[in-house]
């Protein structure tokens, strides 16, 4: 008799499905058009190009993954990682959503709401990508203002100020240390603004090792 | 065929793949929530998380829009419309592009037209440099949630420590980034202050938010909160920058 599947694990099946076709779908995208246009690969720009690009990329690729996976559960982290936009957007809507609604993302209930803010907000993202795209000529002047473009520059302190006071007032004994090693690495090193996608693990590293040592102590 | 960037052709492929990961996120959405009513979650409750991200979403995704316009300047609509819509962010679509544009002898800055054969290198760069992610979260992403349920069952109190955790550790990352360019404010380059500030009026914002729940019993403030001190915080930086920038 064939065994029925966990919801989890029917989540895993399904999104290695997706997953998979969608990265073929991807690489096919630059084949069709060299097809249709009788246009070949420029191999040495393509090496050298790649060369240039994928250390660093596929370093944060593998960092992001061991990184998001935990925060985001199973149905997040395959759409998160098809839909991009994790940090500024994914990342942020599952912890609000989870927030919202008191749930924890090892349990069921996480992994669902976890699941249904990211597919969300990916779909809205999506569709207003779709409406700027059909709208581009009456929204560029609108959009590329000089008196709006400061709002759009401070996204990322926008975002954290309000979702950081949230979890820093609930956790603020475990904050602390993290919260204080990044401003002053930050402050002391401002180039580390390039490679804020590599900080984020080494913050999650340092902050689970001082929580071990707090919560081995008693103190949480 | 003559090509050029803005060809429908590449309007159609474009098409065709967002089309394929809009239905991912609606497969999965489907899924989930047909799940959350089996396991009892309240209609009520699942219907929240679907306003309250929507609401959050519209600003960063216009942000995202931007960068579709930004980048449609030297590679035409589709090929921004689909990186971005797809695994993509602006600050690696550029870099790979312009990686590729300058491996073939060309300057970003300076390009203004791709032929067909730049253009499916610029392509093929952007698409492989940036894939890990999607291969490898089908890869490790069993075990690695499978650790997380086993640690949350040997020590629930540790579990939920370790979420926490985990959460605070992104989000101390980027409160530092916020002061990166901090230090020039030594320098007498008051710019640095504008991302600490703009962060401040959020966190205020949130704080006012919650207040209004508690004192006022505004239930529905929970909702949107985030959007709402998300916003504030962007409104406020223009002003901020006219001051400071």
């Amino acid at each position: 008799m064939k065994k029925e599947l966990s919801y989890l694990d029917s989540v895993h099946r399904d999104g290695r499905i997706w997953n998979l076709s969608v990265m073929v779908i991807l690489l096919l995208f630059p084949v069709a058009v060299g097809l249709i246009f009788h246009a070949g690969l420029d191999w040495r720009g393509f090496a050298f190009g790649m060369l240039a690009t994928a250390p660093m990329y596929w370093a944060v690729g593998v960092i992001e993954t061991f990184t998001f996976v935990p925060m985001l559960g199973a149905g997040g982290s395959y759409l998160a990682f098809v839909t991009g936009n994790i940090t500024n957007l994914k990342a942020p809507a599952a912890l609000n959503a989870l927030e919202l609604v008191g749930a924890d993302i090892k349990t069921e209930e996480g992994e669902i709401v976890s699941t249904i803010a990211i597919a969300v907000s990916s779909i809205v993202t999506t569709l207003i990508i779709v409406l700027g795209v059909l709208l581009i000529t009456p929204l560029t002047p609108v959009l590329n203002s000089p008196a709006l473009a400061p709002a759009f520059d401070q996204i990322l302190p926008a975002l954290f100020g309000g979702l950081g006071v949230v979890y820093i007032s609930r956790n603020w004994k475990i904050a602390i240390a993290p919260v204080l090693l990044m401003l002053i690495l930050f402050i002391a090193i401002p180039a580390l603004g390039k490679v804020v996608s590599i900080m984020v693990p080494v913050g999650v590293l340092f902050t689970l090792a001082v929580s071990r040592i707090l919560y081995q102590k008693n103190l949480l | 065929m003559q090509f050029n960037v803005n060809h429908p052709v590449l309007f159609l492929l474009a098409g065709i793949i967002v089309l394929v990961v809009l239905a991912q996120s609606v497969w999965f959405l489907r899924k989930a929530w047909k799940r959350g009513m089996e396991i009892g979650m309240p209609m009520g409750k699942l219907k929240r998380i679907v306003i309250g991200t929507a609401v959050f979403t519209i600003a960063p995704a216009t942000a995202i829009v931007i960068s579709v316009i930004s980048l449609s300047k030297k590679l035409g609509i589709p090929l921004p419309w689909m990186r971005l819509s797809v695994v993509g962010a602006i600050t690696y679509e550029t870099p790979a592009a312009a990686n590729a544009l300058s491996a073939m002898g060309l300057e970003w800055a300076k390009v203004t037209s791709l032929s067909a054969t730049e253009y499916v290198t610029v392509a093929s760069v952007m698409t492989a440099g940036i894939m890990v992610g999607i291969w490898l979260v089908p890869v490790v992403g069993k075990k690695l949630i499978s650790g997380m349920i086993n640690l949350e069952k040997r020590d629930k109190k540790w579990g939920e420590i370790f979420s926490a955790s985990m959460f605070l550790g992104m989000i101390s990352a980027f409160l530092g980034y916020v002061f990166c360019n901090f230090a020039g404010v030594f320098r007498g380059e008051l710019s640095g202050l504008i991302p600490p500030l703009v962060m401040l009026v959020s966190a205020l914002m949130m704080g006012l938010c919650a207040l209004a729940l508690k004192k006022l019993g505004w239930r529905w403030m929970n909702d949107y909160a985030l959007p709402i001190s998300l916003i504030a915080g962007m409104a406020s930086a223009i002003p901020i920058t006219a001051w400071l920038g």
